[in-house]
């Protein structure tokens, strides 16, 4: 649906057929081609991850319910995320680094374009693999198609004699290609960071979002790593015999906890840390003030991600560790809290006095600022290992995750998409299905994710497939489901605003927000070689420089 | 579109980027050195932890010439970089078939003692922890030495067919800190392997 919308730009020339259109596609290396490529796949997956979580909350939506089979219930949660991780956020944040990091420092193209359209494939065929379970899974009789591991798969659950047939298999694989994908996009993003800025463009001039992805992107390179060698050695576990998670050889399966969540936890930081490069772009545009405090803010980041390396096990309190392990986890997680408070405060400090216009973008990256930092407070409760022991795989723990990355990442995500579809498509989006759509989302996450924590606190673990009819249980499920609904119908919504402004919407011309970074410099969408000319750039506002060559940054930086 | 230029300035005369093939390389190998960082945590944590032999001090032998073999690969490999970027391209081609040769060696000695551990000592990635673990760390660096080796004699190959001069030498110099890498990372699995692991 939305890939043949984004595939129209390219005719508007002339009327060509139509496998030669797939075939440039398919074959591109063009930065700006392949974010949109990485974009349009994430928003596919996306519907598809709403779904299996529709199907989630249906299932859910009342005692003893029987909507779908246990096998099924495990297979969707599973599957919603796995996709949800690392077939939407991933996706979808490299598609906008790729599209943007590019043009914002005045290149041409990343380092390796080649390179560039192998990972996304790599990513593609990722995604492809993991759903193609659902065909090819079915290995013995009986063994159930999808993966139903949940998404960590924990030993030995994800062991050949727990998991029978190849659905883990698809899993492992999936996430090891897409993985592979993942490395050559950071590799790529951070060469192309180095090597390729235009004249002018020192570090310290650098746009906040090609610093934040040169952050993720290192990050991206210590953190999936890991995850892609755990994925060899449950594939040797699980093929070649080997002993890696097998308890019972004196294998462990605490250390396959361990691997994972070095890999998981950084990597929520590797989906916010773009989130918050989207934020140091959006809200200094409509507060019409430069950021605050640039250089704490780089700063910032890049004590997040080397706090966020040592923080991993409190996914693991209650596994049982000693009390000196614990301490330490506990006291790194509530460190993470001071840089990222750091941050929303230089975020407030650029609103601060600044005349702020309510566009939706505005509208989201506010919304945004809130909903992470309750996120944020929620998890330094969650950081307390005698809280945690208590809360550890309740309802609690899914509602605080999701605080974050719905209400912190999509949130932020949006904004994104509506800042910059002007510049991608050449046309603007829809402004009052815009205020629509953040209305009903806001509405609809508030009612599911607010409402979620009560249900962890009274007791309901994560992953049931259904319960008693207990005081307050009932209703309060009913009301995220409700949420849930709403916030599907805001989809809706939005992919409507998509393809509506794609063909109807006004037409954006360069510079639709009078904005600064060097993306808005040229037409809208962008020629194929971004620049005829490379800029060259004196501050970290050229845009400004330009409309203001009376008064420009260059002269105070 | 108008460039974007502003008024008040002019091109800064010094504007110098590091090569982004170095760049590439260097993240590519930060990446494979926390892959190889997991095994070996994973391989020094499942140290003794097997229930049944053979254990490590029973079967395996340092394999001191092979380990020569390599590392001494990695100066031939900078020797001919070097030797290129001064366009000696004779010197190249021979120092360049030399470090090829002492890494197939290398190979060829891992061959012989994996030949040894199946037949001899009925060891296999299936037998114990040891096994799984000593196979996939020796196997993951061997799998790199192997990728490596292809490269090298793709070189070699257009080497031969006098296509590689000294415009190439920034790319060879790339190849060749990745073959440096793989040097690097054979000390670590050494180390831990035959001497912390016995």
């Amino acid at each position: 649906m939305s890939s043949d919308a984004m595939a129209i730009p390219n005719a508007t020339a002339e009327a060509r057929p139509w496998v030669e259109v797939v075939h440039e596609w398919v074959t591109t290396v063009d930065h700006k081609r392949l974010g949109i490529l990485y974009i349009v796949y994430a928003l596919i997956f996306l519907v598809i991850g709403g779904i299996e979580a529709t199907i989630i909350r249906i299932q859910l939506i009342r005692p003893h319910n029987d909507f779908v089979s246990p096998q099924v219930f495990n297979r969707m949660f599973t599957m919603h995320g796995t996709t949800m991780i690392f077939f939407v956020a991933m996706p979808v944040l490299f598609g906008f680094a790729n599209y943007l990091v590019p043009i914002m420092i005045g290149a041409r193209d990343m380092a390796f374009p080649r390179l560039n359209a192998f990972s996304f494939w790599l990513t593609a065929l990722g995604g492809i693999l993991l759903y193609f379970s659902f065909l090819g899974g079915n290995g013995l009789y009986g063994a159930g198609n999808a993966p139903d591991v949940s998404w960590w798969a924990y030993a030995p659950l994800a062991a050949r004699a727990f998991s029978p047939g190849p659905s883990s298999d698809y899993w492992t694989i999936a996430l090891l290609v897409s993985g592979f994908g993942s490395i050559g996009t950071a590799i790529n993003l951070i060469a192309t960071i180095m090597c390729l800025r235009c004249p002018g463009m020192t570090l310290n001039r650098m746009p906040l979002l090609a610093w934040l992805n040169l952050v993720m992107s290192g990050m991206v390179l210590i953190t999936i790593t890991p995850l892609s060698a755990a994925q060899i050695m449950l594939l040797v576990d699980r093929y070649l015999g080997g002993h890696f998670f097998d308890t019972q050889a004196g294998g462990s399966a605490a250390i396959w906890m361990h691997f994972f969540w070095i890999f998981g936890h950084p990597e929520v930081y590797v989906l916010i840390i773009p989130c918050f490069a989207f934020m140091s772009e959006i809200i200094p545009v409509f507060s019409r003030k430069p950021i605050f405090g640039y250089p704490v803010m780089v700063g910032a980041t890049i004590c997040i991600a080397f706090v966020s390396l040592s923080v991993w096990a409190h996914h693991m309190f209650t596994i049982g560790m000693n009390s000196y392990a614990n301490s330490f986890f506990a006291i790194t997680t509530m460190c993470v809290g001071i840089p990222t408070g750091i941050k929303i405060f230089n975020w407030l400090g650029t609103m601060w006095g600044g005349s702020i216009r309510f566009q939706t973008p505005m509208l989201f990256s506010i919304a945004f600022l809130f909903q992470f930092l309750i996120a944020g407070l929620t998890g330094i409760m969650m950081s307390s290992a005698p809280f945690d022991w208590q809360l550890s795989l309740s309802y609690f723990v899914v509602a605080h995750f999701h605080y974050v990355i719905v209400g912190g990442i999509i949130f932020a995500l949006f904004a994104a998409f509506y800042y910059w579809y002007p510049k991608i498509t050449g046309r603007m989006l829809n402004e009052s299905l815009g205020k629509l759509h953040f209305w009903l989302f806001l509405l609809g996450f508030h009612l599911t994710f607010d409402v979620m924590h009560i249900p962890g606190i009274l007791g309901m673990p994560r992953r049931i497939y259904t319960y008693e009819p207990r005081p307050g249980w009932e209703t309060l499920n009913l009301i995220v489901t409700i949420g849930a609904f709403i916030q599907g119908i805001a989809i809706l919504v939005f992919v409507a605003n998509l393809i509506y402004s794609y063909f109807k919407g006004p037409q954006a011309g360069n510079d639709p927000w009078d904005a600064w970074t060097l993306e808005w410099s040229v037409s809208s969408p962008p020629p194929d070689y971004n620049f005829a000319v490379i800029p060259v750039v004196a501050s970290r506002r050229p845009l400004w420089d330009l409309k203001h060559p009376e008064d420009p940054d260059s002269r105070y930086e | 579109m108008s460039a974007v230029t502003s008024p008040a300035l002019e091109r800064p005369l010094e504007w110098k980027l590091p090569y982004r093939g170095k760049v590439g390389m260097a993240c590519l190998i930060i990446a494979e050195s926390a892959i190889f960082t997991i095994f070996v945590v994973a391989y020094l944590f499942y140290l003794g932890k097997s229930v049944t032999g053979p254990t490590p001090r029973e079967v395996l032998e340092t394999p001191i010439f092979f380990t020569i073999c390599l590392l001494s690969s990695s100066l031939t490999i900078h020797l001919a970089a070097k030797e290129l970027e001064n366009d000696h391209r004779k010197t190249f081609l021979i120092l360049w078939g030399i470090t090829i040769l002492l890494g197939a060696l290398f190979l060829f000695g891992t061959a012989m003692e994996w030949h040894r551990l199946i037949f001899e000592h009925g060891l296999t990635i299936s037998t114990n922890l040891f096994g799984t673990t000593y196979y996939s760390l020796v196997g993951l660096h061997a799998t790199h030495v192997t990728v490596g080796l292809v490269m090298l004699t793709a070189v070699l190959l257009f080497g031969l067919a006098d296509r590689v001069g000294v415009e190439q030498s920034a790319r060879i110099a790339t190849l060749s800190m990745y073959w440096h890498f793989v040097d690097a990372v054979w000390v670590v699995v050494f180390t831990v392997v035959y001497i912390v692991g016995r």
